[in-house]
This record gives structure tokens, C-alpha cells and sequence, in this order.
């Protein structure tokens, strides 16, 4: 019992990995009808950035933690203005094939100037204990992540529903014409937005920092992982991606602990192929109009 | 295009193929072939069926590795290893293809991309079969013995000559389907699907059709590539290397046929370089010239040239 309440956490750690940047993804890919490959590349940056602002500038975590996002949905926000921009008219295809080529210099780039060897981040002095709960005891960081992720999660959505920034998101992600046609200047809201999306990555990649060995890799195989939360989820639904986020990370925890190593790892695959064969939308998704 | 200009590229392209390990070093010649028909089979479903996949390592790897295990366990000779790989990617493309032709568009490439990861994982924990991360290591390499006719199989340059025969029927292949009635309804279904449906073409059995065939060669490609390397590693079914075939495509010209051998040369010569001179960073270049073509050379290589023929001849 001790071991599936320890795991049960493990997994909403990791599902509140998925989900901050499931829904980072689907926030872009509403607004921008842009999946982005990069969203990988930015959690690493994000996980780098909180590194080097201990190493080279001194800053503890606590800073990094507003700090790097922050810094990230500034160059998010550059890259949409500079490159992806130009591409939102055509095929999404082809930026999906610039996010990746971004991926890919991005991830060299960071390994040709720190090398691939990974980087021991500490936690925080304040989270380093373990919480009791009656006879269980957790690790306080791993709580705090779960927590913090929960309220990133619940602040996005409180953002798309209840203020007017978010009733334009949602109604430019809708009908895009038909708000520009309310006087509503669309274009303008993308930046921000995938700014914003970069952003959610970077937390993410600061709040794995001190969990994970921080090097230019870590994004790589993560992204492919979100990527099938997101088609399970349906892509583009906020609360799909979240969801599915957490639900994966709990299944994941517990293929982990009670089946051979595989099953966690190509559950979430397997996963993936179910929800094609029974609805090819996604769990949370509206059917595509037919092509 | 006048009719004799038409056979142009072509005696072009074979004269290539047949000085190539001459010009260049032998391995890198290898490289370059297999590499070259990977992109065409990724063109195949990129740019005449209208379906980009992202995951084809998963066919290029699996072969690898099927061919590599048939000749370490059976001394096959080469070609029926080969085969076997190509043949063993094709039943992979069953399923894999049955599911993610279900989706369209972006999802297509995000769900290939997902398979194929699922391939690299299970790769990874079978270490019994596949080594793990150490890979397949000393695949022999035989065809009536280790030397055929008076030549030295474990030299690249006489194997290049041996393994191009196998290579050069998966060119012909491609080509032949692109240019026959099959061929015709892919492109049909590319540009309007919805008006191939209302034909009464089974829309999303064709496209399972491509995707196997597809599959089938760049498992061809993966296996030649195996047995050129004499060694198999998790790379191969990596989804850097899934990206590696796109970026040839996009870079020689999606739907071309031409255009990927053409960067593929171009791309497998500038790695070496680069790793002649102990920079390893080669995302930097891939990645760069995925930006660049992606945003400024959509036409890619054969189709900016293409262009430009029209243009002369026109005025």
C-alpha cells in the first residue's frame, strides 16, 4: 500500500511534466495551428537556464524559477516574430519541419558549448525533507512539483476562461475570420501566445532541473512522449491535454512498479494505437472535418 | 521536356552511381546510396501520396537489425539478408500504417513519429536480441563465400559494386510506381481526397498500400545500410534519423524523385566533412538547412532547377 501511494505520487509528478507541456502545446497549436516541435528544446533551455543562472550568475533556484520562463517566452516570442510567422499561411507541415530543424540546432548548439555530459542540479535547501502523512513519506520536492504543476495548469485555464485575453485566444482559436471580423486584430495575439506556450515549456524544464541530471538531451525523447499524450488527448483540447497528461504519468508509475520494465515504456505507445483504432480524434478531441 | 532530354538525368544518374566510389571515399559511396533511396522512399509517401512521415526509422532500423541478425545467425549471403530486412519492415508497415493513416496532415507525422519511438524503446530493452546500445557488432558480409568472383567483399569498394544492383531495383521500383495507373491515383489522392473518395477510390487502402510499399524500401535502404556498415546501432531507429530522410526530401524537392538522391549525396558528403574535422555538432547543419530551405527554398534543389528549364525553354 505504501509502495502504490509512493508510486501514485511518482506518477503525478510525471503526468504534471506532461501536462504543463501538453498544454503548452495545445495553447500554440489553438492559436497558431502550429505543432511545435521544439517545445522539447525549450523544456532542456529551461532546465539549462536554471543551471547556468546558479553557475555563471549565481542565482538560486527560487529565481530561476520566474526568471528563465520569463527570459524563454522572450525568445519564443522573437522566434514566432522572426521565422514561424512567415510560415502560419502554408502547409502547418512546413513548420513543423522548421520547429524541428530549430529542435535540432537548438539541442547542438547548447552540447557543442557545454558537451553532453549531464549536470547535477541541486534541490532547493527549503524542499530538501520528506513530508509525513500519518505512516507515508514523500520527498517535499516532488510534492511541491505536483502542486506547482497543478497550479500552472489551473491558472492557464482560469486564464482561457475567465478573462478577456483568454475569450480572444478562444475565440480567434475557434473561428479566426470571424473575430477579425468583430474588430479583433488576430495576428497580433499570436506572438505572445507561443511566447506564452515557450514559456510554460521553460517552467517546466526549471522544475526538472533538480530531478533529473540537466543535459542538452533531456527534451529529445520526452517531446515524442508528449506528442502521444497529445493524440490521445485530442490536440488542441486544453482539458484533454491535461488530463491525459496526469492520467498517463499515474500509468506510467504503476506499469512501473508492477510489470516488467517494457510495459512503462510502451504503454503509453500502446495507449496511442487503442485510441486510434477507437477514436481517432482523441479522447477530448472533435472529429476532423473530413478531408 | 524534349523526349531526348528526357533520358538526360537518367544516363546522368547512372554515370554517377558507377564512378561514385571512385571519386569519393568507398564508404562514404555507400553511405550516399542508401541514404539516397531512404529519401526516395520517404518522397514516395511525402511527395506523391501527400503524407509526411516522420517515423520511417522505424522500417530503415528494423530492417537493419533483421538483416544483421539473419547473417550472423544463418551466413546468408548478403542479398537474401537484405531482403529479409526490406521484407520484415513491410510486415511492420501493416499495422503501423493501418493505424496512422487514420489521421491526416500533422497528426500523421506526429503519430509515425510515436511508432517509431515505440520501435526504439522496444530495441532498446531487448538487449538479448539486439545488444542494446552496444548494437549489433561484426555482421558477416557474404555472397558465394567471402570473395565472389575474385574480389574482396569486406573491401567497401568491391562491395559498393555488389550491393548497387540490389540498390538500383529500389530506384526503379520507386519509379515505377510513381509513373504507373497506382501511382496516378496517389497523386489524385495527395491533391483532392475528397474527390478521390467520390470516384470510388478506397481511399485510405491505397494509402496503406503506399505507406508498405514506402516502408518496404527504406527497409531495403536500412538493410543495404547494415550490411554496408557491418554493424547496427539504436541510431538507426532513432527519430534523428526519421528527420535526417525528410530533410533530404524537403532539401532536394518534395515529389521529385530526383531531388532526394541529389541532397542526399550532398548531405552525406558535407557530414563527412564535418566529421573529418572532429565537429560533431551535425545537427547544426541539418538543422540549419532545414530552416533555410523550409523558409526560403521550398521548391527544394530539383524543383528550383526544374523551374528554371521551364522558364528557358519557355522564354
Amino acid at each position: 500500500m505504501a509502495n502504490f501511494l509512493e508510486q501514485t505520487v511518482n506518477g503525478l509528478v510525471n503526468g504534471g511534466f506532461y501536462a504543463m507541456l501538453a498544454l503548452g502545446l495545445a495553447v500554440i497549436f489553438g492559436m497558431l495551428k502550429v505543432v511545435n516541435f521544439a517545445h522539447g528544446a525549450f523544456y532542456m533551455l529551461g532546465a539549462f537556464g536554471a543551471y547556468l543562472c546558479l553557475r555563471e550568475l549565481g542565482l538560486s533556484f527560487w529565481w530561476a524559477l520566474p526568471l528563465v520562463p520569463v527570459v524563454l517566452g522572450v525568445l519564443g516570442m522573437g522566434l514566432e516574430r522572426a521565422v514561424i510567422h512567415r510560415l502560419t499561411r502554408l502547409d502547418p507541415l512546413y513548420n513543423f519541419l522548421l520547429t524541428f530543424g530549430l529542435t535540432l540546432i537548438l539541442q547542438d548548439l547548447v552540447k557543442w558549448r557545454y558537451g553532453v555530459s549531464a549536470n547535477p542540479y541541486e534541490v532547493p535547501a527549503a524542499l530538501r525533507g520528506t513530508l509525513r502523512a500519518g505512516s507515508f513519506e514523500f520527498p517535499a520536492y516532488r510534492v511541491f512539483v505536483f502542486g506547482f504543476a497543478v497550479l500552472a495548469c489551473a491558472a492557464v485555464w482560469w486564464l482561457l476562461t475567465r478573462t478577456r485575453i483568454g475569450m480572444v485566444v478562444r475565440a480567434a482559436t475557434e473561428r479566426p475570420e470571424l473575430t477579425g471580423a468583430l474588430g479583433i486584430d488576430v495576428a497580433r495575439w499570436t506572438t505572445p501566445v507561443f511566447g506564452f506556450g515557450v514559456a510554460l515549456a521553460g517552467l517546466a524544464g526549471v522544475l526538472a532541473a533538480p530531478m533529473q541530471a540537466v543535459n542538452p538531451l533531456m527534451g529529445a525523447d520526452l517531446i515524442i512522449v508528449v506528442f502521444a499524450v497529445v493524440v490521445i488527448g485530442g490536440l488542441g483540447s486544453i482539458l484533454g491535454s491535461v488530463a491525459t497528461g496526469f492520467g498517463v504519468g499515474i500509468a506510467v508509475a504503476w506499469a512501473q512498479a508492477y510489470a516488467p520494465p517494457v510495459v512503462a515504456q510502451v504503454l503509453v505507445f500502446v495507449v496511442m494505437a487503442a485510441v486510434l483504432l477507437w477514436r481517432p480524434a482523441g479522447l477530448f478531441g472533435r472529429e476532423e472535418t473530413p478531408a | 521536356m524534349r523526349k531526348s532530354l528526357r533520358f538526360l538525368p537518367l544516363a546522368a544518374g547512372l554515370v554517377v552511381v558507377a564512378v561514385l566510389p571512385r571519386v569519393l571515399y568507398p564508404p562514404v559511396a555507400l553511405d550516399i546510396v542508401c541514404w539516397a533511396l531512404f529519401a526516395v522512399a520517404v518522397d514516395l509517401l511525402l511527395g506523391y501520396t501527400g503524407l509526411l512521415s516522420f517515423g520511417h526509422a522505424a522500417f530503415w532500423g528494423t530492417s537493419a537489425y533483421t538483416a544483421g541478425l539473419v547473417a550472423e545467425h544463418t551466413g546468408a549471403p548478403f542479398p537474401l539478408a537484405v531482403l529479409a530486412g526490406a521484407a520484415a519492415a513491410a510486415v511492420l508497415a501493416v499495422p503501423v500504417g493501418y493505424l496512422s493513416v487514420r489521421r491526416t496532415g500533422i497528426y500523421f507525422a506526429m503519430v509515425t513519429l510515436a511508432f517509431a519511438q515505440l520501435m526504439y524503446v522496444v530495441a532498446n530493452q531487448w538487449r538479448g536480441l539486439t545488444g542494446g546500445e552496444n548494437g549489433l557488432q561484426d555482421v558477416p558480409r557474404t555472397l558465394f563465400g567471402t570473395h565472389p568472383f575474385g574480389t574482396d567483399l569486406s573491401d567497401p569498394y568491391y562491395f559498393y559494386y555488389w550491393m548497387l544492383p540490389l540498390a538500383l531495383l529500389g530506384f526503379l521500383a520507386a519509379w515505377r510506381i510513381v509513373h504507373s495507373p497506382f501511382g496516378r491515383v496517389l497523386v489524385a489522392i495527395r491533391d483532392n481526397p475528397a474527390r478521390a473518395r467520390a470516384l470510388g477510390y478506397p481511399v485510405h487502402r491505397y494509402k496503406l498500400v503506399a505507406f508498405v510499399l514506402s516502408a518496404a524500401l527504406a527497409g531495403l535502404a536500412g538493410g543495404l545500410f547494415a550490411m554496408s556498415h557491418q554493424f547496427v546501432t539504436l541510431d538507426t531507429l532513432h527519430w534523428t534519423t526519421s528527420g535526417q530522410a525528410v530533410v533530404m526530401v524537403v532539401l532536394g524537392g518534395i515529389g521529385t524523385l530526383w531531388g532526394a538522391p541529389v541532397a542526399a549525396a550532398i548531405l552525406v558528403r558535407l557530414q563527412d566533412i564535418l566529421s573529418l574535422a572532429h565537429f560533431e555538432e551535425v545537427g547544426l547543419l541539418t538543422g540549419g538547412v532545414f530552416v533555410v530551405v523550409v523558409l526560403l527554398f521550398r521548391r527544394g534543389i530539383w524543383g528550383t532547377v526544374a523551374a528554371l528549364l521551364r522558364r528557358w525553354r519557355i522564354g
